[in-house]
Protein backbone atom coordinates (compact mmCIF):
# COMPACT_ATOMS: atom_id res chain seq x y z
CA UNK A 1 0.00 0.00 0.00
CA UNK A 2 1.76 3.37 -0.82
CA UNK A 3 0.35 6.36 0.63
CA UNK A 4 0.89 9.98 0.73
CA UNK A 5 -0.42 11.94 3.50
CA UNK A 6 -1.68 15.26 2.25
CA UNK A 7 -2.16 17.11 5.64
CA UNK A 8 0.27 15.96 8.61
CA UNK A 9 2.76 18.26 10.49
CA UNK A 10 5.39 16.38 10.86
CA UNK A 11 7.66 19.26 12.64
CA UNK A 12 5.62 18.46 15.55
CA UNK A 13 6.67 14.85 15.37
CA UNK A 14 9.37 12.35 16.22
CA UNK A 15 11.68 10.41 13.81
CA UNK A 16 10.44 7.60 15.16
CA UNK A 17 6.75 8.58 13.27
CA UNK A 18 8.92 8.97 10.53
CA UNK A 19 10.34 5.07 10.76
CA UNK A 20 6.68 3.50 11.58
CA UNK A 21 5.26 6.03 8.76
CA UNK A 22 7.99 4.61 6.07
CA UNK A 23 6.95 1.04 7.41
CA UNK A 24 3.29 2.07 7.16
CA UNK A 25 3.43 2.62 3.68
CA UNK A 26 3.70 6.24 3.43
CA UNK A 27 6.35 7.56 0.79
CA UNK A 28 5.02 11.14 0.65
CA UNK A 29 3.48 14.12 2.52
CA UNK A 30 2.41 17.50 2.57
CA UNK A 31 2.84 19.66 5.82
CA UNK A 32 0.86 22.70 5.60
CA UNK A 33 1.57 25.19 7.83
CA UNK A 34 -0.57 26.39 10.89
CA UNK A 35 -0.18 27.63 14.17
CA UNK A 36 2.25 26.04 16.59
CA UNK A 37 0.18 25.89 19.76
CA UNK A 38 2.11 28.91 21.40
CA UNK A 39 0.99 32.01 19.22
CA UNK A 40 3.49 33.90 17.38
CA UNK A 41 4.27 37.61 18.13
CA UNK A 42 5.83 38.81 14.57
CA UNK A 43 6.49 37.99 10.73
CA UNK A 44 9.74 36.98 11.90
CA UNK A 45 9.03 34.06 13.25
CA UNK A 46 6.78 32.90 10.45
CA UNK A 47 9.39 33.21 8.40
CA UNK A 48 12.17 30.86 10.65
CA UNK A 49 8.98 28.32 10.44
CA UNK A 50 8.66 28.93 6.19
CA UNK A 51 12.29 28.19 6.44
CA UNK A 52 12.20 25.14 8.05
CA UNK A 53 9.31 23.85 5.74
CA UNK A 54 11.62 24.64 3.04
CA UNK A 55 14.62 23.03 4.48
CA UNK A 56 15.81 20.91 7.44
CA UNK A 57 11.85 19.36 7.34
CA UNK A 58 12.24 17.94 4.28
CA UNK A 59 15.91 17.17 4.96
CA UNK A 60 14.49 14.85 8.11
CA UNK A 61 11.73 13.38 5.88
CA UNK A 62 14.35 12.06 3.03
CA UNK A 63 16.60 10.30 5.17
CA UNK A 64 13.31 8.29 6.19
CA UNK A 65 12.54 7.75 2.75
CA UNK A 66 9.87 9.95 2.31
CA UNK A 67 9.45 13.28 -0.19
CA UNK A 68 8.02 16.30 1.60
CA UNK A 69 6.17 19.38 0.08
CA UNK A 70 4.91 22.28 2.02
CA UNK A 71 1.74 24.44 1.86
CA UNK A 72 2.36 28.25 2.76
CA UNK A 73 0.10 30.63 4.50
CA UNK A 74 -1.12 32.69 7.42
CA UNK A 75 -3.14 30.31 9.24
CA UNK A 76 -6.95 31.41 10.22
CA UNK A 77 -5.96 31.85 13.71
CA UNK A 78 -3.23 34.20 13.59
CA UNK A 79 -4.63 35.90 10.54
CA UNK A 80 -6.69 37.62 13.62
CA UNK A 81 -3.42 38.88 15.24
CA UNK A 82 -2.37 42.51 13.85
CA UNK A 83 1.16 41.41 15.04
CA UNK A 84 1.08 38.51 12.72
CA UNK A 85 -1.00 39.85 9.70
CA UNK A 86 2.07 41.39 7.64
CA UNK A 87 3.23 38.40 7.04
CA UNK A 88 1.03 38.44 4.21
CA UNK A 89 3.32 40.86 2.31
CA UNK A 90 5.91 38.42 2.53
CA UNK A 91 4.35 35.05 1.09
CA UNK A 92 4.89 36.25 -2.69
CA UNK A 93 8.35 35.27 -2.11
CA UNK A 94 7.81 31.97 -0.76
CA UNK A 95 5.06 31.04 -3.00
CA UNK A 96 7.31 30.59 -5.94
CA UNK A 97 10.12 28.42 -4.13
CA UNK A 98 10.14 24.65 -5.38
CA UNK A 99 8.76 22.60 -2.68
CA UNK A 100 5.41 24.56 -2.21
CA UNK A 101 2.53 22.96 -3.76
CA UNK A 102 -0.71 24.67 -2.50
CA UNK A 103 -1.50 27.92 -0.29
CA UNK A 104 -3.00 26.66 2.73
CA UNK A 105 -3.95 26.52 5.28
CA UNK A 106 -6.12 29.16 4.96
CA UNK A 107 -10.20 29.76 6.09
CA UNK A 108 -11.92 30.50 8.81
CA UNK A 109 -11.49 29.69 12.59
CA UNK A 110 -13.97 32.12 14.27
CA UNK A 111 -15.16 33.70 11.07
CA UNK A 112 -13.86 37.47 11.73
CA UNK A 113 -13.72 40.10 9.40
CA UNK A 114 -9.92 39.84 9.51
CA UNK A 115 -10.43 36.24 8.44
CA UNK A 116 -12.53 37.37 5.62
CA UNK A 117 -9.83 39.48 4.74
CA UNK A 118 -7.03 37.11 5.02
CA UNK A 119 -8.97 34.29 2.85
CA UNK A 120 -9.68 36.47 0.26
CA UNK A 121 -6.24 37.70 -0.46
CA UNK A 122 -4.48 34.14 -0.12
CA UNK A 123 -7.04 32.51 -2.72
CA UNK A 124 -6.19 35.71 -4.60
CA UNK A 125 -2.43 34.87 -4.09
CA UNK A 126 -2.81 31.22 -4.78
CA UNK A 127 -4.81 32.28 -8.56
CA UNK A 128 -1.82 34.89 -8.82
CA UNK A 129 1.13 32.20 -8.42
CA UNK A 130 -0.44 29.48 -10.30
CA UNK A 131 -1.07 27.21 -7.02
CA UNK A 132 -4.18 25.50 -5.89
CA UNK A 133 -5.21 26.49 -2.52
CA UNK A 134 -5.89 24.10 0.78
CA UNK A 135 -9.08 25.70 2.96
CA UNK A 136 -9.23 24.73 6.52
CA UNK A 137 -12.83 24.45 7.56
CA UNK A 138 -13.34 25.26 11.24
CA UNK A 139 -14.31 22.77 14.16
CA UNK A 140 -16.78 24.90 15.65
CA UNK A 141 -20.18 25.60 13.73
CA UNK A 142 -18.98 24.17 11.17
CA UNK A 143 -21.82 23.87 8.49
CA UNK A 144 -22.10 27.63 8.67
CA UNK A 145 -18.66 27.86 8.24
CA UNK A 146 -18.32 25.63 5.06
CA UNK A 147 -20.90 27.51 3.43
CA UNK A 148 -19.05 30.81 4.27
CA UNK A 149 -15.92 29.10 2.58
CA UNK A 150 -17.68 27.81 -0.74
CA UNK A 151 -18.73 31.52 -1.02
CA UNK A 152 -15.35 32.85 -0.84
CA UNK A 153 -14.37 30.79 -2.91
CA UNK A 154 -16.72 31.21 -5.32
CA UNK A 155 -16.12 35.22 -5.40
CA UNK A 156 -12.39 33.77 -5.73
CA UNK A 157 -10.32 33.74 -8.93
CA UNK A 158 -9.45 30.13 -8.26
CA UNK A 159 -11.71 27.66 -9.83
CA UNK A 160 -13.20 25.31 -7.10
CA UNK A 161 -11.31 22.21 -9.07
CA UNK A 162 -8.44 24.06 -7.58
CA UNK A 163 -9.63 24.12 -3.70
CA UNK A 164 -9.33 21.25 -1.42
CA UNK A 165 -11.65 22.27 1.45
CA UNK A 166 -10.36 20.42 4.29
CA UNK A 167 -11.55 18.64 7.72
CA UNK A 168 -15.13 17.39 6.30
CA UNK A 169 -17.25 15.46 8.31
CA UNK A 170 -21.02 14.38 7.78
CA UNK A 171 -22.76 17.52 7.82
CA UNK A 172 -20.21 19.09 5.05
CA UNK A 173 -19.53 16.61 2.74
CA UNK A 174 -22.85 16.64 0.55
CA UNK A 175 -22.68 20.42 0.15
CA UNK A 176 -18.47 20.49 -0.54
CA UNK A 177 -19.36 17.55 -2.95
CA UNK A 178 -21.42 19.73 -4.92
CA UNK A 179 -19.38 22.50 -4.69
CA UNK A 180 -16.57 20.90 -7.38
CA UNK A 181 -14.31 21.01 -4.33
CA UNK A 182 -11.65 18.41 -3.69
CA UNK A 183 -12.55 16.55 -0.55
CA UNK A 184 -10.44 16.00 2.69
CA UNK A 185 -10.86 14.20 5.51
CA UNK A 186 -8.81 14.26 9.16
CA UNK A 187 -8.68 11.17 10.93
CA UNK A 188 -7.76 11.00 14.76
CA UNK A 189 -8.33 8.93 17.00
CA UNK A 190 -10.76 11.42 18.67
CA UNK A 191 -12.01 14.29 17.14
CA UNK A 192 -12.79 14.99 13.72
CA UNK A 193 -13.52 11.74 11.65
CA UNK A 194 -12.69 8.27 12.33
CA UNK A 195 -11.93 5.26 10.28
CA UNK A 196 -15.62 3.67 10.18
CA UNK A 197 -16.75 6.60 9.61
CA UNK A 198 -14.48 7.16 6.77
CA UNK A 199 -15.33 3.97 5.32
CA UNK A 200 -19.35 4.84 5.27
CA UNK A 201 -18.56 8.31 3.78
CA UNK A 202 -16.39 6.61 1.05
CA UNK A 203 -19.27 4.00 0.29
CA UNK A 204 -21.89 6.75 0.24
CA UNK A 205 -20.10 9.38 -1.64
CA UNK A 206 -17.50 7.36 -3.80
CA UNK A 207 -14.01 7.57 -3.93
CA UNK A 208 -13.76 10.73 -6.58
CA UNK A 209 -11.39 13.59 -5.41
CA UNK A 210 -11.37 12.42 -1.97
CA UNK A 211 -8.09 12.60 0.33
CA UNK A 212 -7.79 11.31 3.31
CA UNK A 213 -4.75 12.91 5.82
CA UNK A 214 -3.75 12.11 9.84
CA UNK A 215 -3.66 16.10 10.33
CA UNK A 216 -1.38 14.68 13.13
CA UNK A 217 0.74 17.60 14.93
CA UNK A 218 1.32 18.02 18.34
CA UNK A 219 -2.06 17.66 19.99
CA UNK A 220 -3.75 13.95 20.45
CA UNK A 221 -3.10 12.69 16.74
CA UNK A 222 -2.02 9.30 14.87
CA UNK A 223 0.10 9.77 11.72
CA UNK A 224 -0.68 5.82 10.76
CA UNK A 225 -4.44 6.99 10.41
CA UNK A 226 -4.27 6.86 6.76
CA UNK A 227 -2.90 3.47 6.66
CA UNK A 228 -5.70 2.50 9.04
CA UNK A 229 -8.57 3.88 7.01
CA UNK A 230 -6.76 1.91 4.00
CA UNK A 231 -7.02 -1.12 5.94
CA UNK A 232 -10.34 -0.49 7.10
CA UNK A 233 -11.25 0.23 3.49
CA UNK A 234 -9.79 -3.34 2.31
CA UNK A 235 -11.46 -4.98 5.00
CA UNK A 236 -14.88 -3.81 4.04
CA UNK A 237 -14.35 -4.54 0.55
CA UNK A 238 -12.78 -1.66 -1.27
CA UNK A 239 -10.66 -2.90 -3.51
CA UNK A 240 -6.98 -2.59 -3.38
CA UNK A 241 -7.53 0.24 -6.77
CA UNK A 242 -9.84 2.12 -4.43
CA UNK A 243 -7.49 1.97 -1.71
CA UNK A 244 -4.25 3.79 -4.04
CA UNK A 245 -6.91 6.39 -5.34
CA UNK A 246 -7.83 7.52 -2.13
CA UNK A 247 -4.21 7.42 -0.63
CA UNK A 248 -2.06 7.71 -3.59
CA UNK A 249 -3.72 8.95 -7.00
CA UNK A 250 -5.90 12.18 -5.84
CA UNK A 251 -3.22 13.44 -3.32
CA UNK A 252 -1.04 13.49 -6.13
CA UNK A 253 -3.72 14.71 -8.36
CA UNK A 254 -4.45 17.73 -6.63
CA UNK A 255 -1.07 18.79 -5.37
CA UNK A 256 0.46 17.95 -9.14
CA UNK A 257 -2.07 21.46 -10.19
CA UNK A 258 0.93 23.04 -8.32
CA UNK A 259 3.21 21.47 -11.44
CA UNK A 260 6.01 21.70 -8.41
CA UNK A 261 5.67 18.08 -6.91
CA UNK A 262 8.60 16.32 -6.67
CA UNK A 263 7.96 12.47 -5.75
CA UNK A 264 11.40 11.35 -6.26
CA UNK A 265 13.45 11.66 -2.77
CA UNK A 266 16.10 13.53 -3.61
CA UNK A 267 19.78 12.74 -1.57
CA UNK A 268 19.10 9.80 -0.46
CA UNK A 269 20.13 7.84 -3.42
CA UNK A 270 22.20 5.92 -1.80
CA UNK A 271 19.94 4.65 0.57
CA UNK A 272 17.45 3.95 -1.35
CA UNK A 273 19.75 2.64 -4.59
CA UNK A 274 17.11 5.23 -7.05
CA UNK A 275 14.27 3.56 -6.04
CA UNK A 276 11.88 5.86 -7.02
CA UNK A 277 8.55 6.99 -5.60
CA UNK A 278 6.99 7.30 -8.68
CA UNK A 279 7.70 3.77 -9.84
CA UNK A 280 4.66 1.60 -8.69
CA UNK A 281 4.45 0.27 -5.57
CA UNK A 282 7.21 0.74 -3.26
CA UNK A 283 9.22 -2.10 -2.05
CA UNK A 284 8.73 -3.51 1.19
CA UNK A 285 9.21 -1.68 4.11
CA UNK A 286 12.64 -1.47 4.91
CA UNK A 287 14.87 -3.15 7.63
CA UNK A 288 15.51 -0.52 10.67
CA UNK A 289 18.66 0.18 8.73
CA UNK A 290 21.73 -2.08 9.90
CA UNK A 291 20.23 -3.57 13.02
CA UNK A 292 18.50 -3.58 16.51
CA UNK A 293 22.06 -1.20 17.51
CA UNK A 294 21.39 1.39 14.42
CA UNK A 295 21.14 4.97 15.91
CA UNK A 296 19.27 7.85 14.47
CA UNK A 297 19.78 8.47 11.22
CA UNK A 298 19.49 12.35 11.45
CA UNK A 299 22.51 13.91 12.91
CA UNK A 300 21.31 14.43 16.85
CA UNK A 301 24.50 15.53 17.85
CA UNK A 302 24.19 19.11 18.37
CA UNK A 303 20.72 19.87 18.65
CA UNK B 1 32.02 5.61 6.96
CA UNK B 2 32.45 3.81 10.08
CA UNK B 3 29.23 4.99 12.08
CA UNK B 4 26.68 4.27 10.25
CA UNK B 5 24.83 6.65 12.11
CA UNK B 6 23.99 9.79 9.88
CA UNK B 7 23.97 9.86 6.23
CA UNK B 8 23.11 7.41 3.48
CA UNK B 9 26.62 7.54 2.19
CA UNK B 10 27.52 6.09 5.54
CA UNK B 11 25.19 3.38 5.66
CA UNK B 12 26.22 2.71 1.87
CA UNK B 13 30.08 1.94 3.25
CA UNK B 14 29.25 0.02 6.30
CA UNK B 15 26.87 -2.28 4.04
CA UNK B 16 29.35 -2.99 1.34
CA UNK B 17 32.43 -3.43 4.23
CA UNK B 18 34.89 -3.33 2.60
CA UNK B 19 36.50 -1.14 4.85
CA UNK B 20 37.46 -3.35 7.61
CA UNK B 21 40.07 -1.83 9.45
CA UNK B 22 37.61 0.47 10.83
CA UNK B 23 36.09 -2.23 12.66
CA UNK B 24 34.51 -1.97 16.31
CA UNK B 25 37.12 -1.33 18.53
CA UNK B 26 39.76 -0.55 16.43
CA UNK B 27 42.22 1.85 17.98
CA UNK B 28 42.79 4.42 16.71
CA UNK B 29 46.44 4.98 15.15
CA UNK B 30 49.26 6.77 18.18
CA UNK B 31 51.37 8.50 15.51
CA UNK B 32 49.66 10.32 12.99
CA UNK B 33 52.44 9.51 10.74
CA UNK B 34 52.61 5.78 10.71
CA UNK B 35 49.01 6.30 9.12
CA UNK B 36 49.55 8.44 6.58
CA UNK B 37 49.02 6.62 3.85
CA UNK B 38 45.90 5.68 5.33
CA UNK B 39 44.26 8.77 4.63
CA UNK B 40 44.73 9.06 1.02
CA UNK B 41 43.88 5.71 0.67
CA UNK B 42 40.44 6.34 2.95
CA UNK B 43 39.53 9.44 0.65
CA UNK B 44 40.40 7.24 -2.50
CA UNK B 45 38.04 4.71 -0.97
CA UNK B 46 35.29 7.11 -0.35
CA UNK B 47 35.13 8.63 -3.99
CA UNK B 48 35.25 5.75 -5.45
CA UNK B 49 32.15 4.53 -2.89
CA UNK B 50 30.18 8.09 -3.70
CA UNK B 51 30.71 7.68 -7.41
CA UNK B 52 29.15 4.43 -7.74
CA UNK B 53 25.81 5.37 -5.79
CA UNK B 54 25.74 9.14 -6.99
CA UNK B 55 25.39 11.86 -4.16
CA UNK B 56 24.04 11.92 -1.36
CA UNK B 57 24.57 15.14 -0.70
CA UNK B 58 24.44 17.64 -3.68
CA UNK B 59 24.16 16.73 -6.83
CA UNK B 60 27.55 17.52 -7.52
CA UNK B 61 27.34 15.32 -10.48
CA UNK B 62 25.20 18.35 -12.55
CA UNK B 63 28.50 20.14 -13.42
CA UNK B 64 28.96 21.82 -9.91
CA UNK B 65 32.33 19.86 -8.75
CA UNK B 66 34.83 22.42 -7.00
CA UNK B 67 37.25 22.02 -9.55
CA UNK B 68 34.50 22.53 -12.67
CA UNK B 69 34.83 26.09 -14.23
CA UNK B 70 31.56 27.91 -14.88
CA UNK B 71 32.26 26.98 -18.95
CA UNK B 72 32.08 23.47 -17.63
CA UNK B 73 28.76 23.55 -15.88
CA UNK B 74 27.24 25.09 -18.92
CA UNK B 75 28.77 22.73 -21.58
CA UNK B 76 27.56 20.15 -19.04
CA UNK B 77 24.07 21.29 -19.29
CA UNK B 78 23.68 22.51 -22.50
CA UNK B 79 24.71 18.55 -23.28
CA UNK B 80 22.41 16.65 -20.49
CA UNK B 81 19.23 19.28 -20.12
CA UNK B 82 16.21 18.70 -22.30
CA UNK B 83 15.12 20.91 -24.87
CA UNK B 84 12.59 22.60 -22.95
CA UNK B 85 14.92 23.09 -19.83
CA UNK B 86 17.05 24.42 -21.63
CA UNK B 87 15.08 26.95 -23.73
CA UNK B 88 14.50 28.00 -19.91
CA UNK B 89 17.61 27.99 -18.84
CA UNK B 90 19.23 30.00 -21.82
CA UNK B 91 15.84 32.35 -21.07
CA UNK B 92 16.77 32.64 -17.89
CA UNK B 93 20.74 33.89 -18.21
CA UNK B 94 19.65 36.17 -21.13
CA UNK B 95 17.61 37.89 -18.15
CA UNK B 96 19.45 37.76 -15.17
CA UNK B 97 22.61 38.59 -17.28
CA UNK B 98 20.33 41.96 -18.79
CA UNK B 99 18.90 42.73 -15.56
CA UNK B 100 21.06 41.74 -13.03
CA UNK B 101 20.85 43.81 -9.28
CA UNK B 102 17.71 44.37 -7.69
CA UNK B 103 14.67 45.32 -8.89
CA UNK B 104 11.24 45.44 -6.62
CA UNK B 105 10.45 42.81 -4.27
CA UNK B 106 11.86 39.97 -5.87
CA UNK B 107 14.15 40.50 -8.85
CA UNK B 108 13.19 38.62 -11.80
CA UNK B 109 16.48 36.63 -11.98
CA UNK B 110 15.90 36.05 -8.21
CA UNK B 111 12.65 34.29 -9.18
CA UNK B 112 14.38 32.13 -12.04
CA UNK B 113 16.71 31.42 -9.15
CA UNK B 114 13.59 29.77 -6.91
CA UNK B 115 12.17 28.10 -9.66
CA UNK B 116 15.20 26.34 -10.91
CA UNK B 117 14.27 22.66 -9.77
CA UNK B 118 11.17 22.66 -10.96
CA UNK B 119 12.63 23.57 -14.21
CA UNK B 120 15.62 22.14 -15.05
CA UNK B 121 14.94 19.06 -12.90
CA UNK B 122 16.53 18.10 -9.07
CA UNK B 123 20.19 17.07 -10.49
CA UNK B 124 20.82 19.77 -12.04
CA UNK B 125 19.20 22.50 -10.17
CA UNK B 126 22.68 23.50 -8.35
CA UNK B 127 24.13 23.74 -11.76
CA UNK B 128 21.75 25.66 -13.16
CA UNK B 129 21.69 28.20 -10.08
CA UNK B 130 24.97 28.87 -10.31
CA UNK B 131 25.13 29.81 -13.73
CA UNK B 132 21.95 32.28 -12.97
CA UNK B 133 24.38 34.08 -10.48
CA UNK B 134 27.07 33.91 -11.97
CA UNK B 135 24.90 35.62 -14.88
CA UNK B 136 23.30 38.61 -12.36
CA UNK B 137 26.89 39.09 -11.27
CA UNK B 138 25.52 38.40 -8.13
CA UNK B 139 28.02 39.79 -5.76
CA UNK B 140 28.82 39.04 -2.00
CA UNK B 141 25.34 41.49 -0.57
CA UNK B 142 22.77 39.44 -3.24
CA UNK B 143 24.55 36.11 -2.31
CA UNK B 144 24.12 37.18 1.07
CA UNK B 145 20.31 38.08 0.13
CA UNK B 146 19.33 35.00 -1.50
CA UNK B 147 21.30 32.59 0.83
CA UNK B 148 18.81 33.87 4.07
CA UNK B 149 15.75 34.30 1.59
CA UNK B 150 16.57 30.91 -0.08
CA UNK B 151 15.35 26.81 0.27
CA UNK B 152 18.20 24.37 1.09
CA UNK B 153 18.59 23.60 -2.36
CA UNK B 154 19.24 27.38 -3.02
CA UNK B 155 21.39 27.80 -0.41
CA UNK B 156 23.36 24.83 -1.60
CA UNK B 157 23.94 26.97 -4.79
CA UNK B 158 24.91 29.80 -2.91
CA UNK B 159 27.59 27.66 -1.09
CA UNK B 160 28.72 26.40 -4.50
CA UNK B 161 28.73 29.73 -6.26
CA UNK B 162 30.96 31.13 -3.36
CA UNK B 163 34.76 30.27 -5.13
CA UNK B 164 33.56 31.60 -8.51
CA UNK B 165 31.77 34.55 -7.59
CA UNK B 166 33.66 35.98 -4.50
CA UNK B 167 36.86 36.62 -4.46
CA UNK B 168 37.25 38.68 -0.47
CA UNK B 169 36.21 36.70 2.92
CA UNK B 170 33.09 38.79 2.91
CA UNK B 171 30.31 35.57 2.26
CA UNK B 172 32.30 33.62 4.99
CA UNK B 173 28.77 34.33 7.59
CA UNK B 174 26.99 31.83 4.64
CA UNK B 175 29.28 29.26 5.31
CA UNK B 176 29.10 29.69 8.71
CA UNK B 177 25.70 29.61 8.89
CA UNK B 178 25.59 26.76 6.74
CA UNK B 179 28.23 24.51 8.95
CA UNK B 180 25.85 25.35 11.90
CA UNK B 181 23.15 23.23 10.50
CA UNK B 182 23.39 19.36 10.43
CA UNK B 183 21.82 19.35 7.25
CA UNK B 184 24.63 17.18 5.46
CA UNK B 185 23.62 18.55 2.07
CA UNK B 186 24.61 21.92 2.66
CA UNK B 187 27.34 20.95 5.03
CA UNK B 188 28.96 19.27 1.70
CA UNK B 189 28.82 22.30 -0.17
CA UNK B 190 29.95 24.39 2.84
CA UNK B 191 33.30 23.00 2.80
CA UNK B 192 34.16 23.72 -0.66
CA UNK B 193 36.99 25.92 -2.27
CA UNK B 194 35.90 29.00 -0.56
CA UNK B 195 36.07 27.44 2.73
CA UNK B 196 39.33 25.99 2.02
CA UNK B 197 40.28 29.77 1.30
CA UNK B 198 39.06 32.04 3.92
CA UNK B 199 38.09 30.01 6.94
CA UNK B 200 40.49 30.75 9.70
CA UNK B 201 42.16 27.37 11.58
CA UNK B 202 39.90 27.05 13.75
CA UNK B 203 36.61 27.12 12.24
CA UNK B 204 38.48 24.87 9.40
CA UNK B 205 39.19 22.23 11.63
CA UNK B 206 35.53 22.09 13.18
CA UNK B 207 34.25 22.19 9.50
CA UNK B 208 36.31 18.92 9.27
CA UNK B 209 35.50 17.10 12.20
CA UNK B 210 31.83 17.77 11.67
CA UNK B 211 31.78 16.47 8.35
CA UNK B 212 33.11 13.28 10.28
CA UNK B 213 30.26 13.67 12.58
CA UNK B 214 27.67 13.58 10.50
CA UNK B 215 28.89 11.07 7.85
CA UNK B 216 29.95 13.67 5.27
CA UNK B 217 32.78 12.42 3.28
CA UNK B 218 36.04 14.28 3.84
CA UNK B 219 37.02 13.83 0.56
CA UNK B 220 34.62 16.60 -0.08
CA UNK B 221 36.42 19.03 1.96
CA UNK B 222 38.14 20.87 -0.42
CA UNK B 223 42.19 21.33 -0.28
CA UNK B 224 42.40 18.75 2.92
CA UNK B 225 45.58 17.46 2.47
CA UNK B 226 47.29 20.74 1.52
CA UNK B 227 45.56 22.55 4.63
CA UNK B 228 46.03 19.64 6.97
CA UNK B 229 49.48 19.38 6.25
CA UNK B 230 51.62 20.15 9.55
CA UNK B 231 48.24 20.60 11.19
CA UNK B 232 48.90 19.21 14.97
CA UNK B 233 45.88 20.42 16.15
CA UNK B 234 43.64 18.70 13.55
CA UNK B 235 45.78 15.59 14.49
CA UNK B 236 45.15 15.95 18.00
CA UNK B 237 41.23 17.04 17.99
CA UNK B 238 41.42 13.72 15.24
CA UNK B 239 43.24 11.62 17.63
CA UNK B 240 40.30 12.59 20.82
CA UNK B 241 37.60 12.22 18.21
CA UNK B 242 38.91 8.67 18.16
CA UNK B 243 39.58 8.04 21.38
CA UNK B 244 35.69 9.19 22.25
CA UNK B 245 34.29 6.60 19.77
CA UNK B 246 36.49 3.63 21.10
CA UNK B 247 35.75 4.89 24.64
CA UNK B 248 32.08 3.88 24.09
CA UNK B 249 32.71 1.17 21.85
CA UNK B 250 32.01 2.88 18.63
CA UNK B 251 33.74 2.31 14.77
CA UNK B 252 36.54 4.50 14.27
CA UNK B 253 35.92 7.00 11.01
CA UNK B 254 39.35 5.69 9.03
CA UNK B 255 39.94 8.84 8.52
CA UNK B 256 40.46 9.75 12.11
CA UNK B 257 43.55 7.12 11.83
CA UNK B 258 45.62 8.74 9.54
CA UNK B 259 47.21 12.56 9.15
CA UNK B 260 48.24 14.83 6.91
CA UNK B 261 51.00 15.75 9.00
Amino acid sequence: MRIFDPHIHMTSRTTDDYEAMYAAGVRAVVEPSFWLGQPRTSPASFRDYFDSLLGWEPFRAAQYGIAHHCTIALNPKEANDPRCVPVLDELPRYLVKDNVVAVGEVGYDSMTPAEDTALAAQLQLAADHGLPALVHTPHRDKLAGLRRTLDVVRESALPPERVLVDHLNETTVKEAKDSGCWLGFSVYPDTKMDEERMVAILRAYGTEQVLVNSAADWGKSDPLKTRKVGDLMLAEGFGEDDVDQVLWRNPVAFYRLSGRLSLDVTGTQATHEGNSILRGVPKDPREPETGPAAPARVPATEA
Amino acid sequence: MTHSRTTPAARTDSTQGTHDDQDRGNAPAQDAQDHAHTGSRAAEDTHSTHSTHGTHTGQSPSGTAPTSSLDDVRRHLTAHLDPAALTWLEHALDEAAAHPGVHGPISVWELRLAEAGRRCGAVYADAARVLILDAARAGTDALTRVYFQGTADERRAVLHALHHLVSGPGALPLVEDALRTNDTRLLTAAVGPYAARHLDPHDWRHAVLKCLFTGVPVDHVADLPRRARGDGELARMLGDYATERTAAGRTVPRTCTASWT
